[in-house]
């Protein structure tokens, strides 16, 4: 126990990350075993721990890069349908389902990260709203392109238009993969809840290890003072690129579990509400805190469902409750009030604090 | 090709009257209120249900629609942004969301979702004939709205004493509540005036694209937003700018590249813009002091 209690404080932080992960595992697939999952839920396990991932990659940009970006459904729609992609051409020659998920979670997430480079570079030169405001047009821009793209494969291998089915020149074999606006369809849902745990865990690990290691020291120096970190010789481009590609990455291995638990999946489904659902998990969780993240993006999935019974004012109970928790947190008297509750437990406090950041 | 850059001019008016209030407000209160195109779809249908069901004449329809935006933007900022004046930017961005989502689904439940058709409230008015081409009353309207918008504004701004607080604020908050400026009710008023406009741009946006649906707002309202950013945000004559070149680019993608990718060329030219100009076409460079 006295072991326990030495180890670093951002150690302790991590642990706690993997064993909320683990419990929840545990509770849900023993819940699920027992049959007390009604279907709705169990319909919602890979969505959460897709938004989970999505929350926490975004949480890297936003919290510990200090960067707001409007646009990483764009990322997690790159990752979806190059996952599908992957999973469709290879269905022939690659019998196991779980080794084809597993490819296609990694060539999303290679090719989520790709364009990440190809927006970093001149997106991380801009500051604040104008950063902002240019992630969501990259968003948009995505979207958009995704809704005119055609991919088919045949036996000659893949074939790709911006404008129609008819001029891929694809052979009358072909089948298509990808059909503008509506998306694939026919997807064999590959996605299992425990592939998806796994991927947590795996983005989990990766990101703590690199915000307690020596890059992410010096991607939170650039986020709390550019100018001084510069000055002392850190190269801001580089690391703000290096927390902006790997979220991308992650958010498109996400997309790419995502997609594979549906059996059509079609481009506006990740459209800018789909980021600013995710910016909202991230800031009610508590912006730098990745445990905050975690559960918000776990709960608020779960809320309309939770609130399914309302029916048609599920959305606006939703709105409503996002506004309140607004407030509440935001409120000096409820603020000061859970100082002090923080105060009587050390731990706590610390927490506190870095929710508070 | 004029007529291209006729409704462009025209769809960009409406742009640029939506982005006079994201540009307003955030001048003012540095957030970025993204509940404000819900506000026009608000507008749109108070002035749709004022004509089809109580029978007013279209300039007591838009004149209902401003008063009732107008409070509705009051009782927003007063209920939602007002307590979150010392709060961080995106805690207020996130509040703005939910704003948004609440004014989207409170129209889904009163409204429901089936699409409204607009009816045409300036039929009665005479058209532009120019040589061959014919030019639509509602475009007309639209652009010298926005040029009457445009000159009162600048004018309340500049020769009127609560628009000289309004600017004192945007600049410095701080040293306009010592020069005993009531910084909350200039706020208030901004979101007033924002709110009123938007009502207005909802009227012309559903007289010129006349689809209605709780969602019609949100679109309009990103690049809206868009444009205010291009032309500079917090500046007046740059939401103006910024405004009519978005709507311009647009029809021209539309016309001469893909109809499908017209939305994808306005946000590149945007990010092209930034890349050039990081603070906008008309906005102020703001040296960093270490």
């Amino acid at each position: 126990m006295d072991k326990l209690k030495n180890l670093k404080k951002s150690t302790k932080v991590s642990f706690l990350n993997y064993g909320i992960v683990l419990v929840f595992f545990i509770v849900v697939t023993a819940l699920a075993n027992t049959g007390h999952l009604t279907n709705s839920f169990k319909g919602q396990l890979i969505p959460i721990v897709s938004y989970i991932i999505m929350a926490l990659a975004l949480n890297l940009v936003v919290g510990i890069s200090g960067e707001l970006s409007l646009g990483h459904a764009g990322f997690m729609s790159v990752g979806a349908f190059s996952g599908v992609v992957v999973s469709m051409t290879t269905a022939n020659s690659i019998a196991e389902g779980g080794v084809r998920l597993v490819l296609a979670i990694v060539i999303g997430a290679l090719l989520a990260g790709i364009v990440g480079v190809i927006i970093g570079i001149p997106v991380l030169r801009l500051n604040g709203d104008y950063l902002a405001i240019v992630t969501l047009a990259f968003g948009e821009i995505i979207k958009n392109v995704m809704n005119c793209l055609y991919v088919g494969v045949d036996g000659a291998g893949l074939h790709m238009s911006f404008k129609d089915a008819a001029s891929m020149g694809m052979a009358a074999d072909g089948k298509m993969l990808i059909n503008g606006p509506m998306g694939a369809t026919g997807i064999t849902k590959l996605s299992t809840f425990t592939g998806g745990i796994i991927l947590l865990l795996i983005v989990l690990v990766v990101i703590q290890n690199l915000v307690n290691s020596r890059t992410g020291r010096a991607i939170m120096a650039i986020r709390d003072n550019r100018i001084a970190a510069e000055a002392s010789g850190v190269p801001v481009t580089k690391h703000k690129l290096i927390a902006f590609v790997t979220s991308a990455a992650m958010a498109g291995a996400a997309g790419a579990l995502y997609a594979l638990n549906y059996s059509t999946i079609a481009p506006k489904k990740f459209d800018f509400n789909t980021s600013i659902l995710i910016l909202v998990f991230v800031v009610l969780g508590g912006i730098g805190n990745l445990t905050g993240s975690i559960i918000a993006a776990a709960l608020l999935t779960i809320l309309p469902e939770m609130l399914r019974k309302f029916a048609d004012y599920r959305m606006l109970i939703y709105a409503i409750v996002l506004i309140v928790v607004m407030l509440a947190t935001n409120n000096e008297k409820i603020r000061a009030f859970l100082r002090d509750l923080g105060k009587k437990d050390k731990d706590t406090g610390a927490k506190e604090e870095t929710a508070n950041e | 090709m004029l007529a291209n850059l006729i409704n462009g001019i025209s769809l960009g008016s409406v742009y640029a009257i939506i982005a006079l209030g994201y540009t307003m407000v955030y001048g003012i209160a540095k957030m970025l209120n993204f509940a404000h195109g819900d506000v026009i779809m608000v507008g749109g249908y108070i002035a749709f249900y004022s004509i089809t069901l109580m029978g007013w004449p279209p300039a007591l329809a838009v004149l209902a629609a401003i008063v009732v935006c107008t409070a509705l933007g009051i009782v927003i900022e007063r209920l939602a942004y007002k307590p979150l004046r010392s709060a961080t930017s995106l805690a207020v961005l996130i509040t703005a969301i939910g704003v948004s989502y609440f004014l989207q689904n409170a129209a889904l439940l009163l409204w429901t979702s089936n699409t409204k058709v607009f009816p045409n409230i300036f039929e009665k008015l005479p058209g532009l004939r120019l040589g061959a081409m014919q030019i639509a009353p509602v475009t007309i309207i639209t652009v010298l709205a926005n040029i009457v918008i445009m000159v009162t504004l600048t004018l309340f701004t500049t020769k009127t004493k609560m628009g000289k607080a309004m600017r004192a604020v945007s600049e410095d908050k701080g040293a306009a509540t010592l020069m005993g400026i009531n910084v909350n009710r200039t706020i208030s008023l901004t979101f007033a005036i924002g709110s009123g406009l938007a009502a207005i741009a909802g009227v012309l946006l559903c007289t010129a694209y006349p689809t209605l649906q709780p969602t019609t707002g949100s679109m309009p309202g990103i690049k809206a937003f868009t444009a205010a950013v291009f032309g500079g945000i917090g500046s007046i004559p740059g939401a103006m700018l910024g405004g009519i070149l978005l709507g311009v680019i647009e029809i021209f993608g539309k016309a001469y590249v893909s109809t499908q990718l017209s939305d994808a060329i306005v946000f590149a030219v945007l990010i092209i813009v930034l890349l050039v100009k990081p603070t906008g076409l008309l906005g102020r460079k703001v040296n960093e002091k270490v």
